[in-house]
């Protein structure tokens, strides 16, 4: 006897119950453009942390390559309304990067090759929760995808993930960036559908 | 489509005529801008504009320094044009 009937449950589509609202699934990885294409080669990479007294950590491409690094598997959600689940990449966890930085600063200001900014609080930068990420599935990371290195911060909307990423200036006072600055939401939390300014 | 030193597929300012003009009650491409960064003097057509962003970028074309952005939600426009120093506009003349 069929006591246990499914078509209670409705029929869902494929991933929905990952997404975040307003966003669809997609499988390709599409490129996003505010300009140019970046192609830094490692030789003239550098990577510095600027703390909110002007002391400086910088790093070299081997210097940066050297570190301990992971690998995470994480979900992608565009404020454009893509959303990529699942993806690979490797890279330097910005706590591995700040583990001797000595800082009172609440806010970051990430800045890439090319001029682009992004701002967010420094603790979503820390516990595990964003890397200066190098490669991804399996590849060094294209310069369209914003190699040789771009930040990785998946739990908020991926404009907050630099391409091309050389540094980030830590401050006592938030200073919005380059998206945050003309209409887009200063913090950006997809599942709070944080897409603009409220 | 042009192609810049860089390999870029980008669109000249034309491209951006459509956005500019639910803002601007004239042709802003043919408004001529001085880009804040470079000095270079040029039509809004002049320009490279970026589309394919979570919003609308046009950049000088001599520095590449970016001259506006343009951003849209469902509900209102925004509009950053620091990267001008300026926009000359020529009155409609009858004749």
């Amino acid at each position: 006897m069929g006591l246990i009937s499914r078509g209670f449950t409705g029929r869902r589509r494929e991933g929905a119950e990952d997404l975040p609202p307003g966003q669809y699934l997609t499988h390709d990885f599409p490129v996003l453009a505010a300009g140019p294409t970046q192609r830094v080669p490692t030789d003239d990479w550098k990577f510095t942390i600027t703390t909110e007294t002007g002391a400086r950590h910088e790093w070299d491409w081997a210097a940066f390559t050297a570190l301990p690094r992971d690998e995470v598997t994480v979900d992608l959600h565009c404020v454009t309304r893509w959303s990529k689940l699942h993806t690979d990449w490797e890279g330097v966890s910005l706590d591995t990067l700040l583990a001797d930085v000595e800082t009172s600063a609440h806010y970051a200001l990430v800045e890439s090759y090319g001029g682009y900014t992004t701002n967010l609080p420094l603790e979503d930068l820390t516990d595990g929760q964003a890397w200066v990420a190098f490669r991804y599935d399996g590849e060094d990371l294209d310069p369209e995808h914003g190699g040789p290195a771009r930040l990785l911060v998946p739990h908020l909307y991926l404009w907050k993930s630099a391409k091309w990423v050389r540094g980030i200036t830590l401050s006592d006072h938030d200073e919005p960036g380059f998206w945050e600055s003309v209409g887009y939401h200063n913090y950006g939390d997809p599942w709070r559908e944080q897409r603009y300014w409220e | 489509m042009t192609d810049d030193p860089h390999g870029e597929t980008h669109l000249d300012g034309n491209a951006a005529a459509g956005t500019l003009a639910e803002l601007f009650t004239f042709d802003v491409t043919v408004a001529v801008g001085r880009c804040a960064g470079c000095g270079r003097v040029s039509t809004v057509a002049d320009t490279r504009s970026y589309l394919d962003g979570p919003g609308m970028v046009v950049r000088c074309t001599g520095c590449d320094s970016v001259l506006l952005r343009v951003v849209s939600s469902p509900e209102r426009t925004w509009l950053d044009l620091r990267g001008l120093a300026y926009l000359e506009v020529d009155h409609v003349t009858e004749g």
